[in-house]
């Protein structure tokens, strides 16, 4: 239903996701910035893969089968070595609903200790929400929980190459796990790290705050971002985003500590940061929701 | 035969577009829900609609989050100089699964009716206050809210947090200095799940019990402020700002009882 669905399913399935080598060996391909939608079919998130001697390691797969299918079809398009590992970063819809597409390779399928219990709690609110989106009924099977799960650090050996897993504390979501390429020095910080379109806050404002500050003080080449440019400088390109969290902390808690309500900080907060980021109207409002909430208990 | 189907197709796409944005000019009093839970409530008496004079709804067009919507029941009767007051306000969600969202009872200590709070909206839906004032007559002030989802998205990432302080409770004063007999603004915030039993849990497919507030009451001293009763189409960590008028210094009291029969208070002393 809806021709723009037709039109993505046919341009998708006909091309493979274009892709972007980082790193000797590391790709990824650029989502768009937007939000999810039947043209774009979830295409909106820093998706790609790792590839090693024995084993290819997918990192995230998008928002719909059909753009794991393309991205699948890209690593095909690429290498020959076999797909082991599909690493989901975190919980959000435009990073695993691409899952469905990589059944067919056996692969095992990882993530953080707490993303089966988000996946869990959320699964049918997003399923329905994506059904809504795409015009389309969207099944059960597209949501593929992980077999392995990472409560601390998980080394995964792709073959003469070191994939260093780290399950982080709660910071843009619950469940956010991180990924770093030994041989390249690559770091894949997926959606802890948004640049040019304004990041989503999911989880813990303060808990993010700590984690992007001690992730800075981290010396890597480069550093992949779940949003924006497929590599960026560290620990530069994370300026911004810790700006304007901190932004969000701080002007939400003088609106508490003088009584104001959670109306007036929505209207109120992150004025100045407008311009600086994509989708800022989508998105700051949700993300001055969740700070208020958060810190009207401190 | 391609060709046809697409355009059959686009047509479609066209209408489903502008389904939804042409129910919005549907006039409040056309929603199913709320003439049957109207006449529930107030029988036949007359409601008087657009009483922005008497009682006024600010809420947002459409929701950031369908499980956190701020809103406020502004009381534009108070401060008129007027005898009249209003009693009671009745919060309503046409299409949530529990349309009464709240009731507001309130003592003459509180001085206006006016509460702001958030609620889960679960489809696009009005949203209606319905003022009763002292003499019996109903005026009613809706809107038109873009939002789903709310009853059945699951707790925050907060909620074990929520859990294990669960009846811990916050009654702050804005302004501590402000002078007797003048009116003092008060936030009181819960910490409770407040689970509506429609959050299903995905591996399990079982739902998140409901375990929520049902009643609140605020008194100064003796005196009651307000007293709602609630329900979960009040959001995680419900959160209420209302007014009261201290003649005299005193203790100002909010208690709580949830649907599992846990009682939780809170009290602070004012000057």
């Amino acid at each position: 239903m809806g021709l723009a669905w037709l039109y993505s399913t046919t341009l998708l399935a006909a091309a493979p996701l274009s892709l972007t080598q980082v790193a000797d060996g590391v790709y990824v391909h650029h989502g768009a910035y937007q939000e999810i939608s039947a043209l774009n079919a979830g295409d909106i998130a820093n998706i790609g893969f790792i590839v090693g001697h024995n084993c290819v390691a997918v990192i995230d797969t998008g928002g719909s089968l059909e753009v794991g299918q393309a991205l699948r079809a890209a690593i095909k398009a690429t290498t020959a070595t076999p797909i082991c590992y599909v690493i989901n970063t975190h919980v959000h819809p435009d990073h695993i609903f691409g899952n469905a597409a990589f059944v067919q390779d056996h692969p095992k399928f990882v993530g953080h200790v707490r993303l089966p219990a988000a996946m869990a709690a959320r699964g049918e609110y997003y399923l329905r929400s994506l059904s809504d989106t795409l015009h389309r009924p969207v099944p059960q099977d597209w949501l593929i929980p992980p077999s392995v799960v990472v409560a601390k650090r998980l080394t995964l050996d792709l073959g003469g190459r070191d994939l260093l897993l780290i399950a982080q504390p709660t910071a843009h979501t619950d469940n956010d796990l991180t990924v770093f390429d030994v041989n390249t020095d690559t770091l894949w910080l997926s959606d802890l790290l948004f640049v040019k379109r304004v990041p989503a806050l999911d989880g813990s404002l303060r808990g993010w705050i700590d984690l992007l500050r001690r992730l800075q003080s981290q010396r890597v080449a480069r550093v992949v971002p779940g949003h924006g440019p497929p590599s960026v400088v560290w620990p530069q390109a994370g300026d911004a985003e810790l700006r304007y969290l901190l932004v969000l902390r701080d002007e939400t808690r003088a609106i508490i500590s003088r009584g104001g309500t959670m109306e007036q900080a929505i209207a109120q907060v992150g004025r100045d940061e407008q311009r600086r980021w994509l989708l800022f109207d989508q998105y700051n409002t949700r993300n001055v929701t969740a700070a208020y909430a958060e810190l009207e208990w401190e | 035969m391609r060709v046809k189907s697409k355009r059959w197709l686009w047509i479609t796409g066209v209408v489903c577009a502008f389904g939804m944005s042409g129910w919005v000019h549907a006039a409040p009093e056309a929603s199913a829900v709320w003439s049957a839970l109207r006449t529930q409530l107030f029988g036949e008496r007359p409601i008087h609609e657009g009483g922005q004079d008497i009682v006024a709804l600010d809420a947002p067009e459409r929701a950031a989050d369908a499980a956190i919507v701020p809103l406020t029941i502004q009381d534009r009767l108070a401060g008129r100089g007027t005898a009249r007051w209003i009693k009671k306000l009745y919060l309503v969600i046409d299409d949530n699964p529990a349309p009464l969202a709240a009731t507001f009872e309130f003592g003459k200590t509180a001085g206006r009716a006016d509460i702001a709070t958030r609620v889960r909206i679960n489809a696009y839906t009005f949203v209606r206050a319905v003022a009763e004032t002292d003499d019996g007559q109903l005026y009613m002030a809706s809107k038109y809210i873009k939002a789903s989802g709310g009853c059945s998205a699951p707790a925050s990432s907060d909620a074990r947090a929520a859990q294990a302080h669960v009846g811990e409770m916050r009654l702050q004063l804005r302004d501590p200095e402000a002078p007797l007999g003048r009116s003092h603004q008060v936030q009181l915030r819960i910490r409770h799940p407040n689970a509506s039993g429609l959050q299903m849990n995905q591996l399990t497919r079982l739902y998140v019990p409901a375990d929520f507030v049902k009643e609140v009451s605020v008194h100064y001293g003796d005196q009651l402020i307000w007293r709602a009763q609630t329900g979960i189409s009040i959001s995680e960590n419900p959160s209420f700002r209302f007014f009261f008028v201290p003649h005299s210094a005193g203790e100002l009291k909010a208690q709580v009882l949830d649907s599992k029969g846990g009682r939780y208070s809170s009290t602070i002393r004012v000057r």
